[in-house]
């Protein structure tokens, strides 16, 4: 449920207790049914206050895996890592401005807990930077392989990762060829390297 | 192409990121249960106290067993023990093929030993015992505070925990050279316990220290320490390996241990310890103490008691060891509140506002259940004792101050404050210690005044981290050296490495939650009103956490833990039947004994342990019934007769009525059932 919809059911809810005091008179059958209605804005005004609880929590969790001095600080190099590991699939340039929004007004190099929390709460609730289907994925790599092999020599891939785009650091391109590159054949099998990777989502 | 660059990119960095939390995540858990592994021990002595104190035996069986538990580390003299340690009487057999050595030792010797090891041979328990001797004398010698200067030599090299790991000391071996007269070595303690190898890397640092003995120093460590042995492994270790000779060894090695120096100090600028200090450490006290008389911490020595207690032989040994654990006790009780890492948990405000370590505050504010005076005791045993413990137990932390270290049971937690106040006491410019497992091997704090340095790499499991060592020349800035001993020479990628030590972790993890089934399932059950058998999941992390207390990440590591959950709702008996446990004894031992029992393992072997006198192995039927009873009592459970006996029966045992102690605790192995397949 989003943010927008729990608005809606607080004004509903609202709206409601006027006017069920007003409409009394009209008859039991209404006062129950509006009861009912009432009950289940009620409900759903519990289960939106239980999911935003859930997702502190989860926030929290996160969080505090970093948080290495228990201070509820974590470094400003890991705030990326936490909000990727939270679900969120940003690009640099969407991390860069997410941390604009996070950090102190001097940068101190930590992230405060108390400035985390509800910026990434938005970020969460608003389904912001969603996870990318295997099959865009797929479609990525068929972009990138312009002859059609079905595969890319590991050349290709290093000068797309490394110049393209965010460019990967040489660290990021030799773990990602290390993994993907098919040791007979020495390509890129960019269809089962997919399907492999994602296998691990849950 | 490019958007499809930066996707890509994008895809692969979240990837990246999920992989390092959950490489966070296996480091945490490992931690936690380790620590958790600590307090245990804790609580055993605490068991110990309790028996000592409230304890009166039924029976004339009874009274036999506890006298034995606690005549068994009963402190001889140490010149009969030295005696009866004789190395004269073993005859070296015909065809015996390891090493040989000789007295005076020569450094070819040394390196025999260890080119032998290398190749997994053994030294026969006559040299063991010969070489043990020497280094007794040598030892003695020794002050509790080695001097040692830059002047005559390049670097020294200083290693931190070994942990019974030989691979790693023979890498370090490899790539930084032999001791000898060039190369300063210091070895800063525990080098004993949880590895395979605890022994050899004994005698080849003793070896090397008769050799060199001006370029080779050896801290003690908070692992050489017998009841500490008794629990991690280095027992066990000594007793397979050498059987009928291991005893005299496992003797004649309490008293060396407990010669081993405290501390290092290099140009009277660097600190080498193994622990770190305390807020009243002072190395001039210190360097007085008579150090060999803390043979373990649980220790009879009656020298710091003024005439206020009776000096009659038994009496002082038991009172004497109620002290020391007295002192662990009010300190854990005390410090519980206080630790950071149960700072991070604790959520309501500290009950007791004075968190000072003067030990007459402290303990006003606790009951003890001794109905000795332990203000007197504290003051006039502990004082003294709590020095070394400081130095070898300690831990430093993030915020200013020093508290008890209630994680480990001794020494304490010292913040920056601290250190900067004692090296300044003492003019010294660095910190170097050990003792904690870090993921490079070392670690900086307290703004580069301490360093961590870890030597045994992969120490929770293959890829868990590096280990290190470090190298000082005359400018006394400190070169470190990473390096991990790996079995398989292919390149793990960064997927296998993470999965590995993760799958472990998990294991492990598994293992503690099926151990606490029966309050977790109640702890369910308030959450289930409706008696549904689910629960939500979101309910699922804070019953978790509430009961284990081991301060982790539930949420972080639910997906791994929890392998479906349809519309949310958890079925959880389900669930305890995926985390099964396989036995090979009869279904109808009960459940919560078969928890217990797996729980209490680590504790069971060690008094098991305790009790198998020639160490054989080997434990009696009664002897095991009634060491159950004891520790049943301890933990106020309900077990009646029958059920151990059953127990007992079920198990194999041979006809004269004895059980392998290890064919018991085997009987208990949590399968994986879910990952079994994948284990490599």
């Amino acid at each position: 449920m989003g943010k927008s919809q729990c608005k809606q059911s607080y004004i509903t809810t609202s709206l409601l207790e006027l006017t069920g005091k007003t409409c009394v008179i009209s008859g039991k059958e209404k006062t129950v049914s509006w009861q009912r209605e009432k009950n289940k804005m009620a409900d759903e005004k519990e289960s939106a206050e239980a999911m935003i609880s859930e997702i502190h929590k989860q926030i929290t969790d996160a969080f505090d895996v970093f948080d290495h001095e228990f201070n509820k600080t974590v470094d400003v190099r890991e705030v990326g890592t936490i909000i990727r590991s939270l679900g969120c699939c940003p690009s640099e340039g969407e991390l860069h401005d997410l941390l604009a929004e996070i950090e102190e007004e001097e940068p101190t190099g930590y992230i405060r807990f108390e400035k985390f929390l509800p910026t990434m709460t938005k970020v969460l609730m608003e389904r912001r930077y969603r996870p990318i289907p295997e099959d865009v994925l797929l479609r990525a790599f068929e972009v990138l392989d312009q002859e059609k092999k079905g595969h890319l020599e590991p050349e290709e891939l290093t000068k797309y990762m490394s110049e393209e785009g965010e460019p990967f650091t040489q660290e990021e391109m030799e773990e990602m060829l290390s993994a993907a590159v098919d040791p007979d054949k020495n390509v890129i099998l960019y269809k089962d390297y997919v399907a492999m990777m994602t296998v691990e989502d849950n | 192409a490019m958007k499809a660059a930066v996707l890509i990119q994008r895809w692969y960095r979240q990837y990246v990121a999920r992989m390092e939390v959950r490489r966070r995540c296996t480091w945490t858990i490992f931690q936690s249960i380790e620590y958790a592994g600590e307090q245990d021990q804790i609580k055993l002595q605490n068991f110990f106290t309790y028996l000592m104190d409230h304890f009166t035996p039924t029976n004339s069986n009874q009274r036999d067993l506890i006298s034995h538990i606690f005549t068994e580390d009963e402190v001889y003299k140490q010149t009969e023990l030295e005696y009866y340690c004789d190395h004269e009487t073993i005859e070296l057999p015909e065809s015996y093929a390891g090493p040989h050595i000789d007295f005076p030792l020569t450094a070819a010797h040394a390196a025999a030993l260890v080119e032998a090891f290398r190749h997994k041979q053994q030294l026969h328990a006559r040299y063991v015992l010969q070489l043990l001797h020497e280094t007794l004398k040598h030892l003695k010698l020794l002050p509790n505070i080695n001097r040692v200067s830059t002047c005559f030599c390049e670097e020294i090299t200083i290693c931190g925990d070994l942990h019974g790991q030989l691979d790693d000391l023979l890498l370090i071996f490899y790539k930084n050279g032999l001791p000898s007269v060039e190369k300063l070595y210091i070895f800063n303690g525990d080098y004993v316990d949880r590895g395979k190898d605890s022994i050899e890397i004994l005698l080849i640092l003793f070896a090397f220290l008769l050799v060199y003995p001006n370029e080779v120093h050896m801290n003690r460590g908070n692992h050489e320490d017998y009841i500490v042995n008794l629990r991690y492994g280095f027992t066990k270790e000594v007793m397979q390996k050498y059987k009928m000779h291991g005893r005299k060894i496992h003797k004649l090695l309490q008293i060396v241990f407990s010669w081993m120096p405290l501390a290092t100090v290099i140009d009277q600028k660097v600190l080498i310890t193994h622990g770190g200090i305390s807020d009243t450490t002072d190395l001039d006290i210190i360097a007085k103490v008579d150090r060999h008389k803390v043979l373990v911490f649980i220790d009879a020595s009656n020298s710091f008691f003024t005439g206020e207690c009776p000096r009659r032989e038994a009496r002082t040994t038991s009172q004497g060891r109620c002290v020391a654990l007295w002192k662990r006790s009010w300190r854990s009780v005390a410090g519980k509140w206080a630790s950071p890492n149960h700072m991070k948990m604790a959520s309501s405000p500290c009950p007791f506002p004075n968190q000072t370590r003067n030990p007459s505050m402290s303990v006003n504010l606790i009951t003890l259940n001794g109905s000795r005076n332990p203000i007197l005791y504290l003051r006039k045993v502990c004082w003294p004792r709590l020095k070394i413990v400081d130095i070898l137990w300690s831990d430093p932390m993030h915020q200013e101050g020093c508290v008890p270290n209630a994680v480990r049971g001794g020494g304490c937690y010292y913040g920056p404050d601290v250190t900067e106040k004692v090296l300044s006491r003492h003019n010294l410019q660095l910190l170097i210690r050990s003792h904690e497992c870090k993921q490079d091997g070392y670690e900086f704090c307290h703004n580069r005044k301490v360093l961590t340095i870890f030597s045994a790499s992969n120490y929770y499991e293959l890829g868990s981290n590096r280990g290190a060592y470090v190298k000082l020349g005359p400018d006394l800035i400190p070169h470190l050296v990473q390096y991990q001993v790996s079995r398989t020479t292919r390149k793990l990628t960064m997927k296998q490495r993470v999965s590995r030590v993760e799958r472990s972790a998990l294991r492990a993890l598994r293992e503690q939650l099926f151990s606490h089934k029966s309050d977790l399932i109640s702890a369910f059950e308030k959450y289930d009103k409706n008696k549904t058998g689910r629960i939500p999941l979101n309910d699922w992390a804070t019953v978790v956490e509430s009961v284990l207390q081991l301060g982790l990440p539930w949420r972080v590591l639910r997906s791994q833990l929890v392998q479906s959950a349809p519309e949310g709702l958890l079925e959880y008996h389900a669930w305890f039947h995926d985390l099964a446990i396989e036995q090979p004894t009869a279904e109808h031992v009960h459940q919560s004994l078969l928890e217990t029992l797996y729980r209490n393992r680590s504790n069971l072997e060690t008094i098991f342990r305790i009790i198998d006198s020639d160490n054989s192995g080997l434990v009696s039927f009664e002897e095991f019934c009634q060491t159950w009873k004891l520790l049943s009592s301890h933990l106020n459970m309900e077990i009646s007769n029958e059920a151990i006996s059953d127990l007992a029966r079920s198990i194999d045992f041979n006809k004269d009525g004895s059980i392998d102690i290890n064919e018991f605790l085997e009987a208990f192995r949590l399968v994986d059932k879910i990952h079994y397949t994948e284990r490599e």
